[in-house]
């Protein structure tokens, strides 16, 4: 049993019966340990520990960094630990860490000196030596019995004659000494982090409102991004689907204009999309899911420094107008080669290249609909006051094959303020006049 | 903050410099009217800042006036953002005056607070080169964000409002009044009502020919809008 803090201050202790904790404790709140959900949590710790290096492996409670070769990637072993530090805990964690020459020493020294850092290889064993066997991986029954014999720290074990040790304990164990002591290789076998990401995050309570799903979502998308970071790759498509106690689950979709792995611009994304979006039923869990990575091989330092060229900042603006405005809110514009002026424009993907036309003069004001203009007795269109036209016509009769055929002259008109307006007549029909564009 | 760094700042207003002198603008963004250009600190619209435009009415040549800045803008690598327009702004014409289109962003906004949120967000990102925005009102305090994100984006920020904003104060680098002037050829009266470095002036009244007038070649340079000077 292990305890924690506030049933430590009731006097319960690591190790203690239940029933002595239940009765210290009438409110205590027991969890079993879900050796699953650890495994799981575990493999997903390692595949966002891809980013410190690529040699990851599990162990059965631990993890494993090969990070001989990342110290110069990050500076020094104080920065590279202090990153993989504040990045667990911002994943909502908490680490035992420890550094040591070989695999084997790294994971017992975890679990009794947390903290510790042995860097010389030579001092390797002297200072294990204070090291309880407990930690060690050994049988409980070897433990009981190296106990009996008065040996109870690994300088107490390493000691004794080599040649009685394997008699006694067996060739394995004495081989795991001397891989733990680095007389011994020991390889580790890498883990390979999947093509795809997905993550499930079970909340505490559940959660009413929008605003609530933020910090769990935070912790979902720094373990995407941890992961994406170490497969070199970006997200252009996630879903985040919302679990319900009842009603179906909501899933809210990203689709972004190019790949990135920047948590922090994701989760204004999806801060703006949830804010706009109504929940069914309180919330009882999150899902993030990145079908599909794309490689972003050019950058692979980008998860502490995002977002350098005006390429990606142009995108990452675009993506946080269309979070909160809507997608249609923002657009790109481009002509198009026809005679009716109404058509001879239209919405496109921001940055797309225009098509290549030759237009006679325009407004710069279009209206979305040509507006009836006013005339005065003798017939003449009036506008904020009497409108002189100006002598150039320009005749456009087109669209009677597809049955939005105009017949108008158009020209430019002033009033005696300044403005400037293009306005045209029907040629059949009243021989209205109308108002279509003004020379901003 | 060290004095340099503060004199620096695009908002910061330097009373008695003679306005070419007021270099501490950063590159100022010629508007292609040698007239006005010789009036405004360092040549032209400060870059890195707020300008407002005071319009009596729209139609009057204010965006044709802005046409040879915005062709050379979108030569760069950035956006030309135009944020909660009036009407749409007419692609074909556009590309007559040599506008690269697919440089130009177009946010529509229907909350009023939509529109200085966009706004804000442009100028910030440091991806737009100039953000033109129609915002329906906004406030010193608003002015203020809008100043500082177009400093931390390095964006021509420009905002077009009605007349009677000239009223209010303003945190804006530069603050433009313009005025048709009724004539056989219509011409422009630009009222410099604020600038850095130097008094208000004007007006300095140019033509802002003819989008039609330029037929011949789409991207002619803007010194081909030839200015005049100003009658007073």
């Amino acid at each position: 049993m292990i305890a924690s803090e506030a049933a430590q201050r009731r006097g319960i202790r690591t190790g203690m019966k239940l029933s002595a904790a239940h009765a210290l404790a009438n409110n205590l709140c027991v969890r079993t340990r879900d050796a699953a959900a650890e495994h799981a949590a575990l493999t997903r710790l390692a595949a966002w520990a891809g980013q410190f290096t690529p040699a990851v492996s599990l162990a059965p409670e631990a993890l494993l960094l090969d990070i001989e070769g990342s110290l110069a990637l990050f500076g020094d072993l104080a920065a590279l630990l202090g990153r993989v530090h504040e990045g667990i805990e911002a994943l909502g964690y908490r680490a035992q860490p420890a550094v040591a020459p070989t695999p084997l020493a790294a994971e017992w020294l975890a679990r009794a000196q947390p903290g510790a850092v042995i860097a010389d290889a030579t001092k390797l064993a002297s200072r294990l030596a204070p090291l309880p066997l407990g930690g060690t991986g050994l049988a409980p029954a070897t433990i009981a019995l190296l106990d009996n014999m008065g040996v109870r720290t690994l300088g107490d074990l390493l000691r004794l004659p080599r040649a009685g040790l394997a008699r006694r304990l067996g060739a394995e164990t004495v081989h795991r000494l001397d891989r733990a002591l680095g007389r011994a290789p020991d390889p580790r076998e890498p883990y390979v982090p999947p093509e795809t990401f997905e993550a499930r995050l079970p909340l505490p309570g559940a959660v009413e409102n929008t605003e609530g799903l933020s910090f769990p979502l935070k912790r979902l998308l720094l373990e995407l991004c941890g992961f994406l970071t170490a497969r070199g790759a970006g997200a252009q498509a996630i879903a985040l689907a919302l679990h319900h106690p009842r009603a179906a689950v909501t899933e809210v979709r990203l689709a972004l204009t190019a790949p990135t792995r920047d948590a922090r611009h994701l989760g204004e994304l999806y801060r703006e999309r949830l804010a706009r979006s109504a929940l069914p039923e309180p919330v009882e869990a999150l899902t993030l899911r990145v079908p599909q990575i794309f490689s972003l091989h050019a950058r692979n330092l980008d998860f502490f420094n995002p977002r350098h060229t005006p390429a990606e900042a142009g995108a990452a603006l675009i993506e946080r107008l269309r979070a909160r405005l809507g997608r249609e809110a923002v657009q790109g514009l481009s002509p198009v080669a026809e005679h009716r002026p109404e058509r001879a424009w239209r919405y496109a993907a921001p940055g797309a290249a225009g098509a290549e036309a030759r237009f006679p003069p325009r407004p710069l004001w279009l209206l979305p609909e040509p507006v009836a203009l006013e005339v005065s007795n003798d017939g003449a269109p009036q506008l904020d006051g009497p409108l002189a036209l100006l002598p150039e016509r320009e005749r456009i009769e087109s669209g009677w094959w597809d049955g939005g055929e105009i017949a108008r002259d158009y020209c430019i008109a002033r009033n005696d303020r300044g403005a400037q307006f293009w306005i045209f007549r029907e040629l059949a029909g009243e021989r209205r006049w109308w108002l279509h564009g003004v020379f901003g | 903050m060290s004095l340099e760094t503060l004199l620096h700042r695009a908002d910061v207003w330097r009373g008695g410099a003679a306005p070419a002198s007021a270099t501490g603008l950063g590159t100022a963004l010629p508007s292609g009217f040698d007239a006005l250009d010789a009036q405004l600190p360092g040549g032209g619209l400060p870059r890195r800042a707020l300008t407002e435009i005071l319009l009596p009415r729209e139609g009057i040549g204010e965006l044709r006036f802005l046409l040879p800045l915005l062709a050379r803008l979108a030569r760069e690598e950035r956006w030309l953002a135009f944020i909660a327009p009036p009407h749409i702004p007419y692609a074909p014409a556009l590309a007559r005056a040599g506008v690269d289109l697919a440089r130009v962003l177009l946010v529509h906004a229907r909350a009023q607070n939509d529109a200085l949120w966009a706004t804000e967000q442009a100028l910030r990102a440091g991806a737009c080169g100039a953000v033109l925005a129609w915002p329906d009102r906004a406030d010193f305090k608003a002015l203020r964000r809008l100043q500082l994100a177009a400093e931390t984006g390095d964006s021509l920020g420009i905002l077009f409002r009605p007349a009677q904003a000239a009223q209010e104060a303003t945190p804006a680098a530069l603050r433009l009044r313009l005025e048709p002037v009724p004539d056989a050829t219509p011409r422009l009266a630009v009222h410099i009502l604020k600038r850095h470095g130097g008094w208000p002036a004007g007006p300095v009244t140019f033509e802002v020919r003819h989008v039609m007038d330029r037929s011949a070649s789409p991207a002619a340079p803007a010194r081909d809008l030839h200015a005049r000077r100003p009658r007073s």
